[in-house]
Order: C-alpha cells, then structure tokens, then sequence
C-alpha cells in the first residue's frame, strides 16, 4: 500500500533558534505586533510503499531517528497517512 | 616506518588542498621523518593503512539537511569509526567537526550562528587541555590566532554533556571571545581518550608566514607527532 509520510523536524525546547529569533524582531517592522515563540524548523513529504500503516509509521520515524533530525539538537513529529 | 596521513575528501569539500599543504609544510620543519599526506576519497572503505586521517573543510555533500548529516553514512566515515576506536588520531575541522558530530564520534551539534552571521576572521583561542592529539605539542593556557570560517559554527549540547566535556577534560579549545554563541565558548572538543578532536577554527590556513600567520604550526605538529606516534607501534 502506499502512504503519505509528513515529517515536521524543528529545534527542541531550550535551545536556542537564531533564525527564529531574527524573524521573531521583523514581525513589529512589519506592523505584526504580539507574536512570540517563532521557531523554525523543516518538514519533509515523501511517498512510501508499506504493507500497513503500523509499518509505514515505524519506518518513518525510522528515517526520522537515522538521518532527517539531529535528536541532539532537534525533536521531530512524523504523521502518516 | 614512514607516517602517513589521510585527509578525506566528500563532494563538496574544499580545503583539502590547504591541509596537505600546510601539513607537507609543517612536517618539513620538525623531526618526524618522511610523514606523507595523501588525500582519501570518502568511498575509500578502508583506512588501516594510515596512522592519522583528517577531515577538512567545506561542504560535504552541500552541507544539504545539516552539514555533514549525509557525510556520515560514507563508507570512509563508517572506516572513521573504526580507526578511531583503534586509537587512531582523527581531527575534524569546520566542515570535518561537524561530520564528526553527526557520525556521533563527538558529543554535541553545530547550529547556525548567534546573530545568522557568515563568520570570516581570524580568532583568538585558548587552548585547555594538552591531553588531545591536536594540541600535544603546546603549553596548556597557550593564546593562538587562527581564522575562523563559517556559518554554522554554534557549539550546542545539553548541560548533562557540557558537565562530562569538563569532567573529563574535553574541550581542547575556547574562544577568547565568543564569535558564534557557542556554549562555554566552546571552539573545539576530544572524546575522552583524546584520540579524535574536532574545531571550528583552521590551523591549516595559519602555517605559512607568507600569509602573516603561524599559529596553526603548533596544532598540526601535534597531530604529525601522534601520528608518528601510531605508525610506530607494532603491527
């Protein structure tokens, strides 16, 4: 069967996100007053062939735990459907 | 025995030529007799044949996902590991340091930059522990000047492995002041046995007078001595 993997990989809690931070200061300039908390993550679509969901799910969070997050600095959340 | 250095090259890597030639410049100055340097393309799934390997800088596979997250799964970079659990003398720098993170040889991550600066300048550092391969040459508190040259040069861990880094005399080097937001000003760690040790700053683009730098002599005079140090043991 196949299944559509979302993967949304962003940098956990406590460290620091300077990407987010920098965006986080141009909102005002733009007149977006009140927004906190911005962080910046990545997330990764992608197609996969598997005999059931449970499958598809575990091979997921698989490629996820292996290569598309760093869990040093990066926590992920998978979804298939 | 002659002593024979590797330095690893991934798509994208750049300043492989600057190491062997800083290297070949370093060893033609001090006593280690007929040290080699060659480069090593990282399909190579064997490294046994040398006695300390170096990953340079640059941008290994185009630093795509995080710098050197597809590096690690090279064939070279699985034969990395094995070295250095051999006690072989592994540095990684810049681009090479974060490969190691990556591949799970040093603790820690690189993340971008305090303030999403491209950094180019020349840094000071203090070297902290002379226990490593890189710095075995030098005097603990030794000041160096040495050219910084990155993007994602942030040193990050969690406070339970910055308390073991110094626990176990870790960090090999700080910053004197914090470029990049590093943690602890962190600009280079070892592993606990001092074998493998990765830098954000590039010793290799400081051993020429020509270019008004000399700093980085001492660094790679420690690797070419633990080096030679390997290449002696018995087989």
């Amino acid at each position: 069967m196949r299944f559509e993997a979302l993967v949304e990989v962003r940098l956990r809690q406590g460290i620091s996100d300077p990407e987010g931070a920098t965006i986080e200061r141009a909102l005002p300039a733009l007149g977006f007053e009140g927004v906190s908390d911005v962080r910046v993550g990545k997330s990764f679509r992608f197609a996969l062939e598997a005999p059931d969901e449970k499958t598809a799910r575990e091979l997921s969070q698989a490629m996820t735990d292996r290569l598309l997050a760093n869990p040093v600095i990066e926590e992920a959340e998978v979804r298939v459907t | 025995m002659s002593t024979r250095v590797g330095v690893v090259v991934f798509p994208g890597t750049n300043c492989e030529h600057d190491v062997v030639k800083a290297i070949e410049t370093v060893a033609s100055s001090v006593p280690v007799p007929g040290a080699s340097v060659e480069l090593v393309w990282h399909g190579e799934s064997s490294l046994d044949h040398l006695d300390a390997v170096v990953l340079p800088g640059g941008f290994a596979h185009g630093d795509y996902l995080r710098p050197g997250a597809i590096a690690r799964f090279s064939k070279a970079v699985e034969a990395l590991a094995r070295f250095a659990a051999s006690g072989g003398p592994v540095v990684g720098i810049c681009n090479g340091f974060q490969v190691l993170t990556e591949a799970g040889l040093l603790p820690g991550a690189l993340q971008k930059n305090r303030g999403l600066r491209f950094l180019c300048t020349d840094v000071e550092v203090r070297i902290c522990t002379t226990r490593s391969v890189l710095t075995g040459s030098l005097v603990e508190g030794e000041k160096l000047r040495l050219p910084v040259n990155h993007f994602e040069g942030n040193y990050t861990c969690d406070a339970a492995t910055l308390e073991r880094l110094r626990a176990e005399d870790c960090v090999v080097m700080r910053y004197a002041s914090n470029p990049n937001g590093s943690v602890d000003d962190i600009a280079g760690v070892c592993n606990p046995e001092g074998n493998v040790v990765g830098l954000m700053p590039h010793p290799e683009r400081a051993c020429d007078a020509l270019t008004g730098a000399l700093d980085g002599v001492g660094l790679l005079e420690s690797l070419l001595v633990a080096a030679d140090r390997r290449a002696s043991l018995p087989v």
